[in-house]
């Protein structure tokens, strides 16, 4: 298990490096000029070559990602600037945006805590009523309600979520007056309190949980179909046991299993950000942070959310596999 | 339709009656083609510390009927019709609630395929301990003993350490010790066998079915025995019913069922047994064509369309009528077939046994 663990994290940062340098040199490719973007309106030959020597454009793409990759790698971070105007970029250096100089790094710290609490709510929402649903649906496999939920799902899984949350915003928000305008940007629970946070956060979960919950649904009613129809659930009934005993602990054991696979790589691919959600309900999270820094062709910005966003990914990768083995004795980690 | 294929009546049953009765037991399924009729008037009757074999072909309905004695159809679509009489109480209308009390402790049955009978992702001894615990209101401790002894009982050796095993690290046959272990949980009068043999390979089955005599004699418990394997029947059952189409076609003792079968069915059953010493060219037969379809019976003898001795019969009685089950001489022995019994006898000494 230790050993298991090492190798996957070791193999972890192999891919976390491949993606740096994919993300870098693609960026590279794309006829995008940083230099122009930084020296602004006034430009004119001289200034871009002062602005090509400050931020090492002159240099070849291959130095300039090693001297990238010196801030995630050396303990001390590395240094940026020009001559005279040097200044340290502590670890883990993303560099400072090309747009208003402020540390990546800091930006994306700051931006987090909306991601992770979208993230985490919506998940929370769409576990309980994809599973629940499901979980309906399959035990009245054929009737009216089995009908209704798998109706709902195809409901769920069509509508886009960019209309959805329009929909959402335009009837509870304008038109209901149901929940108040959100003035705050980042609503943090502890400075506004739990009853403006629910507020800030309630459509935005509903908005992002929506897609998922009819994946979900989707994914326990077959899953509980297929069980209930094995061999080892007529075993359970054989022995007397009672049917809450039959469904809950030997069929919803099996069938969610693989629920358990998808719940983590979703959540870990949306803590580096929900685009659209974000993006309708103004939340300053990572994903509206990407956005703007693609727009805006802010190279740290893009690499630093990007990087940051695999590291979820690639951890979630190793959190299911070792989930996997604890659940289903079956499988053994090597 | 009242037939019994059981010899003398042992004393320990109450009134004359017997330990298990099946009366005109009828199981059919509703399905989008039509209506799935699996079994159609099943009579039987078993004592305890006795075996009953049930053979027949896929489909036969045999498989079908031992979940009906479980009543493990109750609340599914299934249509189960007739009488279950068990040690003095009659299952088909039984409540589930009632039923599912019977169920492990009366009646137990252990399954065909040993690895997906078992939930693969608890313990071998936590699945023995949980039919246990069910039924009996003692601590765990009590149940864990138990399922220990059990495991040892069917030969597992150092059982205490593979009770804590999952059931993928157990071989095909321990597996299936364990399976039959867990049927003996809670002591059942009744157990039932679905292909308790076919998924293993011949020198364990020969394990497996000593075992089981071994512990019917050790907890007098009656046995029914499904299976398509005449040899295991030979070997283990006193009555054999044979079953085609979802009927009975030949019932009687297990002596009658191979020195003295009737039925041209069981001739074809028979003939299909691999023989070490068999004479002739040495051909194993088969039975030509496929089992009736359970939606589309014939209208006549089930067996009608694959039968090679129709022509004995006068008239086309056997595609118009279905033959009853009469009982032959004084015995238990019943035929369901329109050739003339002693036509049959005839044919069955003249041109079948000459080749097995």
């Amino acid at each position: 298990m230790g050993r298991y663990l090492v190798r996957r994290l070791i193999q972890a940062v192999f891919v976390l490096i491949v993606i740096s340098a994919i993300t870098f040199f693609l960026f590279w490719a794309t006829p995008a000029n940083p230099a122009l973007l930084i020296c602004g309106r006034n430009c004119n030959a001289e200034t871009v070559a002062q602005v090509n020597a400050t931020y090492g454009f002159d240099q070849p793409l291959v130095v300039q990602y090693g001297h990238y990759m010196q801030g995630l790698v050396s303990p001390g971070g590395r240094t940026i600037g020009s001559e005279g105007n040097e200044r340290n970029c502590p670890w883990p250096c993303f560099g400072e945006s090309y747009q208003n100089g402020i540390p990546v790094w800091n930006s994306i710290k700051d931006a987090f805590p909306s991601t992770l609490w979208l993230a985490l709510g919506a998940a929370v929402l769409w576990l309980l009523a994809g599973v629940l649903l499901g979980l309906i649906a399959a035990l009245r496999k054929g009737r009216f309600i089995d009908k209704l939920s798998v109706g709902l799902a195809l409901f769920g899984v069509s509508f886009p979520t960019i209309v959805f949350g329009y929909l959402l915003l335009f009837l509870f928000i304008v038109k209901l007056k149901w929940i108040p305008f959100p003035d705050t940007a980042n609503a943090a629970l502890f400075t506004v309190g739990p009853v403006k946070w629910l507020q800030f956060y309630i459509l935005p979960w509903i908005t992002l949980a929506l897609v998922f919950a009819a994946l979900y649904t989707r994914i326990t009613r077959a899953n509980m179909i297929d069980t209930m129809n094995e061999d080892y659930i007529r075993t359970a009934r054989a022995k007397g046991l009672n049917e809450r005993t039959v469904v809950f602990k030997h069929g919803l054991r099996s069938a969610l299993t693989p629920i358990v696979t998808i719940f983590g790589l979703d959540v870990g691919g949306l803590l580096g950000g929900a685009v659209i959600t974000e993006q309708i309900f103004s939340i300053t999270g990572l994903g509206k942070f990407s956005i703007d820094s693609v727009l805006s062709n802010d190279l740290p910005a893009i690499m630093g959310v990007v990087l940051f966003a695999a590291i979820f990914v690639v951890l979630a990768n190793i959190v299911v596999d070792v989930l996997y083995a604890v659940i289903d004795p079956r499988v053994r980690l090597s | 339709m009242t037939e019994s294929v059981t010899s003398a009546p042992p004393a320990d049953t109450r009134a004359g009656k017997p330990f298990l009765e099946v009366k005109d037991l009828q199981v059919h399924f509703p399905t989008d083609d039509g209506l799935v009729k699996a079994v159609n008037g099943l009579n039987f009757t078993l004592e305890r510390g006795k075996t009953l074999g049930i053979v027949g072909e896929s489909g036969s309905g045999k498989s079908v009927s031992s979940l009906a004695i479980m009543g493990l159809h109750k609340g599914s679509k299934a249509r189960v019709s007739g009488e279950i009489w068990l040690d003095g109480a009659e299952l088909v209308g039984m409540s589930v609630p009632e039923m599912r009390a019977l169920r492990g402790q009366q009646v137990a049955m252990i399954f065909q395929d040993p690895l997906s009978a078992m939930h693969p992702f608890f313990r071998v001894g936590d699945q023995l301990t949980e039919a246990f615990l069910v039924h009996n209101d003692t601590p765990k401790a009590v149940a864990k003993k138990r399922a220990i002894d059990l495991l040892d009982r069917v030969g597992i050796p150092s059982p205490d350490k593979r009770f804590y095993d999952y059931p993928h690290q157990f071989s095909g046959g321990m597996r299936q010790r364990a399976m039959i272990a867990m049927a003996l949980m809670c002591d059942p009068a009744l157990l039932i066998a679905d292909e308790p043999t076919t998924a293993l390979d011949v020198t364990v089955q020969a394990q497996i079915l000593d075992l089981m005599k071994d512990l019917q004699k050790e907890f007098n418990s009656a046995i029914i025995l499904i299976t398509h394997d005449l040899g295991v029947v030979a070997k283990m059952t006193e009555n054999v019913v044979v079953m085609y189409g979802g009927r009975v076609v030949e019932s009687g003792s297990v002596r009658d069922i191979f020195y003295r079968p009737e039925m041209p069915y069981t001739w074809g059953l028979l003939g299909s047994i691999p023989r070490v010493n068999r004479s002739g060219d040495g051909r194993l037969k088969s039975i030509r064509g496929t089992p009736p379809s359970l939606i589309n019976l014939p209208k006549g003898c089930p067996f009608q369309p694959r039968c090679d001795y129709q022509d004995h019969v006068e008239g086309a009685s056997c595609s118009t009528e279905l033959p009853e089950l009469l009982q032959i001489g004084q015995e238990q022995h019943r035929v369901r077939c329109h050739i003339r019994s002693e036509q049959r006898k005839q044919l069955f000494i003249e041109q079948i046994k000459p080749s097995l």
